[in-house]
């Protein structure tokens, strides 16, 4: 039983797997809401990482940077909620394929 | 050490579950709820690390009051299911094989990472460690954070508010 003991190998594949699923997401769907949350699973993939080596180096500086992500996070979902709102009250639709105005 | 195993395996293969579920899910409310699914794991991933203070973050933050936001405004849009692809599409296969790529890339060349000790304890994953940390060395980042969240916040008024001129 000695390969199913979690180590840093499974805690970072698991986090790129998360991470690969997230990209997918985003280059997939075309529902803006749902792309969004897509790259919220991009993130805490990432700080699974950090996490992850944080632990294994016990070293402080990752787990204050996954900290400051959460936050940093925290405002970004707030923003772009707000953005995604401005959007649908312009189209009534979030559809990212009806929104072209910067594409030549 | 066997129940962290186990745990260890039922959270991770929970977490992947959920990040597929937010991806195949046609309906956006069925989405967020996978990734709160997702959250709920890590959590668990995070405490199985001894990062105690992360994994209730985690939870309060993520799982709580991102999520809450999410299904918030999905309710307030009130969308419709995304329609499906029908047929190939060739920027869809080109995403499946840039996804699948990197995850072959990575489990490859994680398996060459060697750390120079694995210590049995995590002195950095209690809320004194943290807390300590947060008012000595970072605590220039901390106050930052604070000005970024007032930004936000303003922003996010400025942004969704309908201003009649």
């Amino acid at each position: 039983m000695e390969i199913f003991e979690p180590n840093l190998y499974l805690y970072l594949s698991v986090s790129a797997v998360m991470f690969a699923i997230g990209t997918l997401g985003v280059l997939t769907r075309r529902n803006a809401i749902v792309i969004f949350m897509c790259v919220e699973l991009m993130l805490n993939a990432v700080n699974l990482t950090l996490v992850t080596f944080s632990r294994f180096l016990d070293d402080a500086a990752g787990s204050m940077l996954v900290f400051f992500v959460m936050c940093v996070a925290a405002a970004e979902a707030v923003v772009g909620l707000a953005i995604i709102i401005a959007l649908f009250r312009n189209k009534r639709d979030i559809d990212v394929n009806n929104f072209n105005l910067f594409k030549w | 050490m066997a129940l962290q195993t186990a745990l260890f395996w039922i959270f991770s293969i929970l977490g992947i579950a959920g990040g597929i579920g937010l991806v195949i899910n046609r309906n956006p409310v069925y989405s967020a709820l996978s990734l709160i699914l997702n959250f709920f794991s890590l959590a668990g991933l995070y405490l199985s690390l001894q990062a105690e203070f992360l994994a209730v973050i985690q939870v309060l933050v993520y799982a709580g009051a991102i999520m809450v936001l999410f299904l918030f405004v999905i309710m307030l849009l009130n969308l419709s299911d995304e329609p499906r692809v029908e047929g190939f599409d060739i920027a869809r296969g080109a995403s499946f094989l840039l996804a699948i790529g990197f995850v072959a890339e990575m489990l490859i060349i994680l398996k060459d990472v060697v750390l120079p000790s694995s210590p049995e304890k995590f002195t950095y994953g209690k809320v004194e460690s943290i807390g300590n940390l947060l008012m000595t060395n970072y605590l220039f980042p901390f106050e930052v954070i604070s000005v970024v969240l007032v930004a936000s916040l303003i922003g996010a008024i400025v942004i969704a508010k309908k201003f009649n001129y």
